[in-house]
Formats: structure tokens, C-alpha cells, sequence
């Protein structure tokens, strides 16, 4: 079957060979919001007996208004706490859901058309999520997705040959996908999941619960994936390790809506009001109170939480005061940074509550 | 087709390493069909035949049904039930392949495992109770034909109802309804030709009747020649009816679906 050019174009006329060249982005997401329906069920037996012959529903917005553009081959973090939307605007993106409003082009696709040659084209990997034959041989469930993918013969044998020494999983593909480990299964998910080479991969967790060995080598797949085939990622994880290691670009929604989108170091400059100095003198360390908050002090070393713009003046008269045997500035951990970001977020909410009307 | 040849040998390899599990519901599935069939032959020597069917009849009949219940076994009610709550749904349907085909295919391989278990069962079956049964060369034919068209008018019943789960995630409630009337209205309860006239008339215009009485009267030398060109015929346009259905309702299902519980 020859290759088709998309049928639904919603925004702008992208081709799939401009696509390849690189020229438009994969993926373009425009005021995209879910709303699910949730039934309310409160406790008891009268309210239950009540709900028989009264139901009551609430609209819960998953995802609130979200617009952001991946370009062609970009790795990008999609960060967000439990409950933030970041699944549900996965699943709308790989075709799962559709949006209750707003529009969203992957590859010239509308998900929501699931056309099969998108869903040839998209690749969702959620972590803890099977989707092999349970009971068969990994290599069965490889059989299958050249079938379903109509991966040319040759093309399979190369993709699984690499794709299995990458990910060292040659000793696994005979055995049922039932007796492997967690980490074991992760990794044929994602080896099962890439045959096709989808150009766009969406990862939700694809590290989660395994140990730090397994999702350091998940993490160097997942990078030289994107690298040769030039793929497009947005990636969610709660690992900050996988995000520093792969994404240059972060987007970061809460409570459904937008509420950063840009580089990493730009999120420290905006959310991490402080900064990190350490400072390694000779002898005992003296008071250093008067010059930042001190997080850790042992032996000639201490570590001080200075707000940004006394960084500088700071740094100065550590050096002027003391006999400085070394000194470093640094951004504060990601993860102390990812922690504000969120906790910004909590705040704007709590702000808006408070002047919207009863 | 290299997806529904592919779907239904895993299938069969899934089977094979449960033959143990495919052989004990093989054997469940003899309960019911014996308890009918014990009744049927008291009542038939007390009374005499009923129907058109006597002690022979009834024991053909009964013991051809254990076969054709294996043909249409389909998508357990439970299944779609569990297949939308453990969002197991999810990963089907991120496939390019409509996870129809590949559900059609895999339960007809199973289907290969379940009729070679079968065999020694209808054996014993056979020698318990005599049955008088010779099928022409073309009725052989003719019932593997049907029932493999019984599967799969069977099948995408089942497959509209459990569509209804993205509707509603409690599906469960329908199906049982469907699943009585089908008990009622199928040949699989007594032969139509017992139950009244009004209660055949209904059944002539349901789906029904086409995935279990026809092949069984097909098998028992119940239908002329016509007859059996002509319920093929019915069988076809049933498969067509359901499968119209199933691509009606399939779109808005999609957009109903909300990912419950994946």
C-alpha cells in the first residue's frame, strides 16, 4: 500500500514531505481542552437509594485551553503533578480521546480522525502498561506488530536487531512476556512500540518504578532514537533525571492549563528564586548566616541559598571575607525548581478563587 | 489478511499452552447441553415425539450442539465489560488495525484448540448416547460453512452490544438481557420446532436461530437442500446487517469512549 497523503489538514496546509524536511512542526496543539462528565456519589445508603432515582454530575476539566507547537526532531519534557492533564492531553494527541474543544494537527493528522496511517505514524508508551501477549514469547508480539505496521520484512529484521542490542534485551525475546521483570518489560514495550519508526513518540512515565541502572539505559535508548530518526518527543516523567538528560524544552501545564513553556535553565531563571553557592575554605567555617541561608555545612564546605540578585554581591564578599579555596554558582536541583513551579501554580489558583464572585 | 492469519495463530498457541484450561471448558460447556438433552429423551419416551423430534432426533441435536456452541462461542459479555474498565481498550486501539479483526481472528483460532478437545468428548458422547446421525458429504460441507457463518453473525452481536460500553461502562446489564432472549429464540434452549407458533414467527426475524438452530437442523438432515442454500443466504445477510451495524455505531462509540480506568 502505497503511502497517503493526510486527508484532514486543520491548521495551515502542511505536507508530509515538508514535514520530513523538517521545515513545519510535528505537532500543533491550539486551545485544547477536555472536559469529562463525572458522576457525584456521596456517601450512604439514603444518598445512594437517591442517586437511583436522581443523578448528579459535575464537569471536570482535565485539560484547560493548552497551546504549544513541537517542531520536527524535538525532545521536549511535559511536566506537570498527579492530575495535571498530562496523560489525558497524551491520549488526545495519539488519537485515544477526542478534545471536548480546541484543534491539534500531528504530523498533518487530526488525531481524533484516526486515520490508520497516523496511527502507523504515532507511537504512545505509557509506563506500566502492557501491551504485548501476555502468555507468548516477546518475539510472538514482535510478529504481530509487523503485521498490524506492515513493516517491510527487511526493514523489521534491521530495526529489531538494533533496537535489541540497544536496549540489550537479546535473551528476552523468547521468553513469555509474563516472566519478565518490570524493567525487562518496559523495555520490550519500547523495543515492540519503535518497529514501525514513528516519527513522533509520545512517553508517558516510560521509567517509572524501575531501578536507577534501567532507567538510565531506557534513557540512552529514547536519545539516540530521537537522534538518527530525527524523531519528535514529548516526554512526561517524574524523574528529572530523564528530563535533564533528553529535553532542552519543557512545557509544564497544572491543574489542565498552560503555565510554562520554554528551556530548562529559563524555568530556574523564573521559578527558582534563589540561587546556589558552594564554598570551600581553608580551616573551620565561620558564621556564614549573614551571607545566604545555609542548606549543609561539613567540614571546610558549606552550601548557601542566595536570592538571585544578591548572587553576585554575595559571591564578592564570600571571597573578600574568608580564604576561599574554591566557590561555585549554581541553579538550584530541577527538582526543587520543578516543586516552586507547581507551587506558583497552586498560588495563581488560589488567587483567582479569591476574587472570582461566590 | 496477514494480521487475522497472524492473530489467530497466537491464538492458538495461547490455547495450546491452556489445553488443559480449553479441555475443562469444553467439559463445562457438556453440562448444559446433557441436562436438555435427558429431559428431552424422557419427555420424547414418555410422549412420543414432540415437534418432529423423538429420543434420536433430540440425542443428535444435543450432541451436535456441543460442536456448533464451540463454533460461535464469542467475546464473553464479561470480556468487553473488562476490556473498557482495565483500559486494556486503550492499547487496541492505538494500533493502525481495528481491534474487530484482530478479536474476530484470535477467537477463531482458538476455535482450532477448542475442536480438537472436543473430539474425544463427542466420542464419549457418542458412545453414551447413540445418536443417529448421517449427514450427506454436502451437509458436512454445508454445517461447517454455516457454522463458521453462525461465529460470526454471533460475534458481531456481541461486538454491537459491547460497543454500548462506551456508553456506558456498565454494559453488563443489556448483554444479559440479549444473552436470555438468545437462550430463548436460538434453538439452543429446545429446537424451535417445540416452542409455539407465535415464539418461531419472532425467532424467524432475529439474528438468532442463524448461529445455533441452522447448522445443528443442518448437520441432523432437518433441512432440504434449499433450505440450506436458502439459510445460507439469511446467514449472509445477516453478517451483512451486523456488520453495517458495527460500522455505524463504531464512530460515535469512539467519541463516547473516555478512557475509564486506564
Amino acid at each position: 500500500m502505497g503511502r497517503k497523503t493526510p486527508r484532514t489538514q486543520v491548521i495551515g496546509v502542511p505536507t508530509l514531505k515538508a514535514i520530513w524536511r523538517g521545515v513545519l512542526p510535528s505537532v500543533v496543539v491550539r486551545e485544547f481542552t477536555k472536559t469529562f462528565k463525572v458522576p457525584v456519589r456521596q456517601e450512604g445508603f439514603l444518598n445512594s437509594l437517591r442517586s437511583l432515582v436522581r443523578r448528579e454530575y459535575r464537569m471536570v476539566e482535565a485539560v484547560r485551553a493548552v497551546s504549544f507547537t513541537l517542531e520536527a526532531g524535538e525532545v521536549v519534557g511535559f511536566l506537570g503533578p498527579n492530575g495535571a492533564g498530562k496523560t489525558t492531553t497524551l491520549k488526545m494527541l495519539s488519537g485515544l480521546l477526542y478534545p471536548s474543544s480546541g484543534r491539534a494537527e500531528v504530523l498533518g493528522y487530526r488525531p481524533s480522525d484516526r486515520d490508520p496511517e497516523f496511527l502507523t505514524r504515532v507511537a504512545l508508551i505509557m509506563g506500566n502498561r502492557n501491551s504485548l501477549q501476555w502468555d507468548l514469547p516477546v518475539a510472538d508480539s514482535l510478529d504481530v506488530r509487523r503485521a498490524m505496521y506492515r513493516i517491510p520484512p527487511a526493514d523489521y529484521q534491521a530495526r529489531r536487531q538494533r533496537f535489541t542490542e540497544l536496549l540489550d534485551v537479546g535473551d528476552l525475546l523468547d521468553k513469555p512476556v509474563r516472566n519478565l521483570s518490570l524493567g525487562e518489560r518496559m523495555k520490550v514495550e519500547i523495543l515492540a512500540a519503535l518497529l514501525p519508526a514513528p516519527p513522533v513518540l509520545f512517553l508517558d512515565e516510560p521509567t517509572l518504578g524501575l531501578d536507577l541502572g534501567m532507567q538510565k539505559r531506557i534513557r540512552s535508548f529514547v536519545g539516540s532514537y530521537a537522534q538518527e530518526e530525527g524523531a519528535t518527543i514529548l516526554l512526561t516523567s517524574h524523574y528529572m533525571a530523564d528530563v535533564t538528560a533528553l529535553c532542552e524544552r519543557v512545557i509544564v501545564i497544572h491543574r489542565g492549563a498552560l503555565l510554562f513553556d520554554g528551556g530548562l535553565s529559563e524555568l530556574a531563571n523564573r521559578f527558582g528564586s534563589e540561587k546556589t553557592i558552594t564554598v570551600s575554605v581553608t580551616g573551620d567555617l565561620p558564621d556564614l548566616d549573614r551571607y545566604g541561608a545555609v542548606t549543609s555545612a561539613v567540614g571546610g564546605r558549606a552550601v548557601l541559598a542566595v536570592p538571585r540578585q544578591h548572587v553576585a554581591a554575595t559571591a564578592a564578599r564570600l571571597l573578600a571575607d574568608l580564604d576561599v579555596l574554591d566557590l561555585s554558582i549554581e541553579d538550584p536541583p530541577i527538582e526543587d525548581v520543578i516543586e516552586r513551579t507547581f507551587a506558583s501554580g497552586d498560588a495563581e489558583d488560589d488567587e483567582e478563587e479569591a476574587i472570582s464572585p461566590p | 489478511m496477514p494480521v487475522y492469519a497472524i492473530e489467530a495463530r497466537m491464538s492458538m498457541q495461547r490455547q495450546a499452552q491452556y489445553r488443559g484450561v480449553a479441555f475443562i471448558s469444553v467439559l463445562g460447556f457438556l453440562i448444559e447441553p446433557i441436562v436438555y438433552l435427558i429431559v428431552w429423551r424422557t419427555v420424547a419416551e414418555a410422549a412420543g415425539p414432540v415437534g418432529g423430534y423423538g429420543v434420536g432426533e433430540f440425542t443428535s441435536y444435543y450432541i451436535v450442539w456441543t460442536l456448533v456452541r464451540v463454533f460461535n462461542l464469542a467475546l464473553a459479555p464479561g470480556a468487553w465489560d473488562w476490556w473498557v474498565r482495565s483500559g486494556r481498550i486503550s492499547n487496541d486501539l492505538l494500533h493502525p488495525v481495528n481491534p474487530y479483526h484482530r478479536n474476530l481472528a484470535g477467537m477463531a483460532g482458538a476455535k482450532v484448540v477448542w475442536i480438537v478437545v472436543w473430539v474425544p468428548v463427542a466420542l464419549f458422547l457418542v458412545v453414551l448416547f447413540q445418536p443417529q446421525l448421517a449427514p450427506t458429504p454436502f451437509e458436512i460441507v454445508a454445517f461447517f460453512v454455516s457454522a463458521w457463518a453462525g461465529y460470526v453473525i454471533r460475534f458481531n452481536v456481541l461486538w454491537v452490544l459491547g460497543l454500548v460500553s462506551f456508553w456506558t461502562t456498565r454494559a453488563q446489564a443489556l448483554v444479559e438481557v440479549v444473552v436470555a432472549m438468545e437462550l430463548l429464540l436460538s434453538g439452543r434452549l429446545v429446537p424451535m420446532a417445540v416452542m409455539p407458533e407465535w415464539v418461531q414467527t419472532v425467532s424467524s426475524w432475529l439474528p438468532f436461530q442463524w448461529t445455533f438452530l441452522f447448522p445443528i437442523e443442518v448437520m441432523i438432515g432437518q433441512r432440504t437442500t434449499s433450505e440450506i442454500w436458502q439459510g445460507m443466504g439469511i446467514q449472509a445477510i445477516w453478517i451483512l446487517i451486523t456488520g453495517t451495524a458495527i460500522v455505524l455505531v463504531w464512530r460515535g462509540a469512539l467519541r463516547r469512549f473516555t478512557a475509564v480506568g486506564s
